[in-house]
């Protein structure tokens, strides 16, 4: 199980500097490509991320298990999804009605990017409760999960920056991504499923005896 | 799952790394080789979204926004004659008056030094001239170098290139005639090589308006651009000078003049073009219509435009 976790660790890292790099591509035929631009995705994956932090931690406090944190990947792709069609009028609307192009690519990477972000930086949280037994061994599996997360986030900007967009169309990348948080969900609700049917016959079994 | 520090790491790093990098090599490598003995460097800025050069040679003054010594596009003007043009490239962009005889109003998109707007507000002094530069500093490094001025009839507009286009369809603006020279140093603005943008550049112009684009004639981006220029202005003409790496594209927001329409434009507007040492008829003969470029390679769009990986290709 703790692998399979790692394994969802290092999509969400993935995924979520993925998206952050493709953000600014997203933005720039509507608000150019200017430095604020990049401030204003840069400060709503930020924010995002916060709250989701926040958002995650306080989940992991009724009942964890690994089928809820499968739901969250689950949850992560059908936001993301959207991007693909929903982008393009959603930046016409702003940029028609916003004229100074900070706050129009502000409100345009909150309305695009807010809501996947979020939930997926209720990841980080989650997947320590998950893995951490004892308060002995806390700091060290949280230390090894931003680890494996960072790692996820380093190959996911190389992946996108270096090849994905030399070899895709920005929509594949997307549709890719929102598949790879789908497969990572079915994963963990698969082996949360089997864990709690182990529990449930060793627990019919210790009743029987 | 990334924690704070690694996107902010990342966020810090967007800007600082890349101007980092150019730093040391500045210093390291290039600032002890580069400059013959006659020439030296009075002015050296690091802006938001380039390094800039201004050296100067005896009477010469260059504009140049990378260190690398390769770089193709840079501005000079000789101060005991500052009209002539030094470079090839800007006289190619000044032979889209032979498409467009009389513009009335003129869209210049990237400033560099002012030597193209500067020009053309001197041959058409009542012609409405704006030129959009996306970096404060160049603007201040034209007027305190290279002697560029705003007038009432020739604006700069401090902007992101695509975000003006959008703006000005939308306010119902039209010019006559627009210039793209925007790619001045090591990073292309991907998004102003998309068939998208070029696409509202084509509705920008009024019913036989004229193109004319600065671009790339090395590296397989040559390919992709070209096709994508084609996919939406058709048949364009492409200038290209043996001695110069660049290739200028002029494209048209109608029918393409045939070959003696342009020798006859020559002739009558060639004489006032003299000052600035565009000589027409050098030119003339690099003027094609054919493909010399792969033309199975991919038109670039907003979805699909890696153009920065496909120069270095």
């Amino acid at each position: 199980m703790p692998a399979i976790i790692y394994a969802l660790a290092f999509t969400g890292g993935f995924v979520i500097m993925s998206l952050e790099l493709l953000g600014g591509r997203v933005l720039a035929p509507y608000f150019g490509s200017s430095i604020y631009v990049w401030g204003s995705i840069i400060t709503v994956f930020m924010l995002s991320l916060a709250l989701g932090y926040l958002f995650g931690g306080k989940l992991s406090l009724h009942r964890p298990s690994l089928t809820k944190f499968g739901i969250i990947f689950a949850v992560a792709a059908v936001l993301l999804y959207p991007l693909v069609y929903s982008a393009e009028p959603a930046m016409i609307f702003i940029f028609e009605r916003v004229e100074d192009p900070r706050y129009g690519s502000l409100l345009a990477a909150s309305l695009l990017f807010i809501l996947p972000t979020v939930i997926m930086g209720m990841i980080s949280p989650y997947s320590v409760r998950l893995l951490v037994a004892s308060t002995h061994e806390s700091g060290q599996v949280a230390g090894r999960l931003y680890f494996v997360s960072t790692m996820g986030s380093a190959l996911g900007t190389l992946a996108t920056s270096f090849y994905f967009v030399l070899w895709f169309e920005m929509n594949t990348i997307l549709t890719m991504l929102a598949l790879a948080l789908l497969l990572m969900s079915a994963i963990a609700l698969t082996a949360g499923n089997l864990s709690s049917r182990d529990r449930n016959e060793t627990a019919g079994q210790t009743s029987n005896w | 799952m990334p924690n704070q520090n690694n996107t902010a790491s990342m966020a810090a790093a967007r800007p600082t790394l890349l101007n980092l990098t150019r730093w040391l090599l500045l210093t390291v490598l290039v600032l002890p080789f580069a400059q013959p003995a006659d020439a030296r460097i009075i002015h050296r800025e690091r802006s938001l979204y380039s390094t800039i050069l201004v050296d100067q040679r005896g009477n010469t003054l260059c504009l140049q926004f990378s260190v690398r010594k390769d770089q193709r596009n840079q501005t000079c003007m000789d101060r005991s004659a500052p009209r002539k043009m030094v470079f090839p490239y800007a006289k190619m962009m000044m032979l889209s008056l032979l498409m467009v005889p009389e513009p009335e109003r003129i869209l210049i998109i990237g400033l560099g030094g002012g030597t193209l707007p500067v020009a053309l507000n001197e041959l058409y002094p009542e012609a409405k001239i704006d030129a959009v530069e996306i970096d404060p500093a160049v603007k201040t490094v034209a007027e305190t170098y290279f002697g560029f001025q705003e007038n009432d009839n020739m604006k700069v507009i401090l902007k992101d290139a695509r975000v003006h286009t959008k703006r000005a369809l939308a306010a119902g603006q039209r010019y006559d005639l627009i210039m793209l020279d925007a790619f001045n140093g090591d990073y292309i603005p991907e998004h102003l090589l998309t068939r998208e943008y070029l696409e509202e550049t084509r509705e920008l112009l009024t019913e036989g308006g004229v193109v004319a684009a600065n671009t790339f004639a090395i590296s397989r981006l040559y390919d992709h651009e070209s096709n994508t220029y084609r996919a939406v202005f058709g048949t364009f003409y492409n200038v290209r000078s043996r001695i110069s790496a660049n290739r200028v594209i002029l494209a048209s927001n109608g029918e393409l003049p045939d070959m003696a329409a342009l020798a006859a434009a020559g002739r009558a507007i060639g004489p006032s073009l003299a000052p600035y040492d565009v000589r027409v008829n050098d030119f003339l003969p690099g003027f094609s219509t054919e493909a010399d470029w792969d033309e199975t390679a991919r038109v670039l769009t907003d979805q699909y435009s890696p153009a920065n990986l496909l120069s270095n290709q």
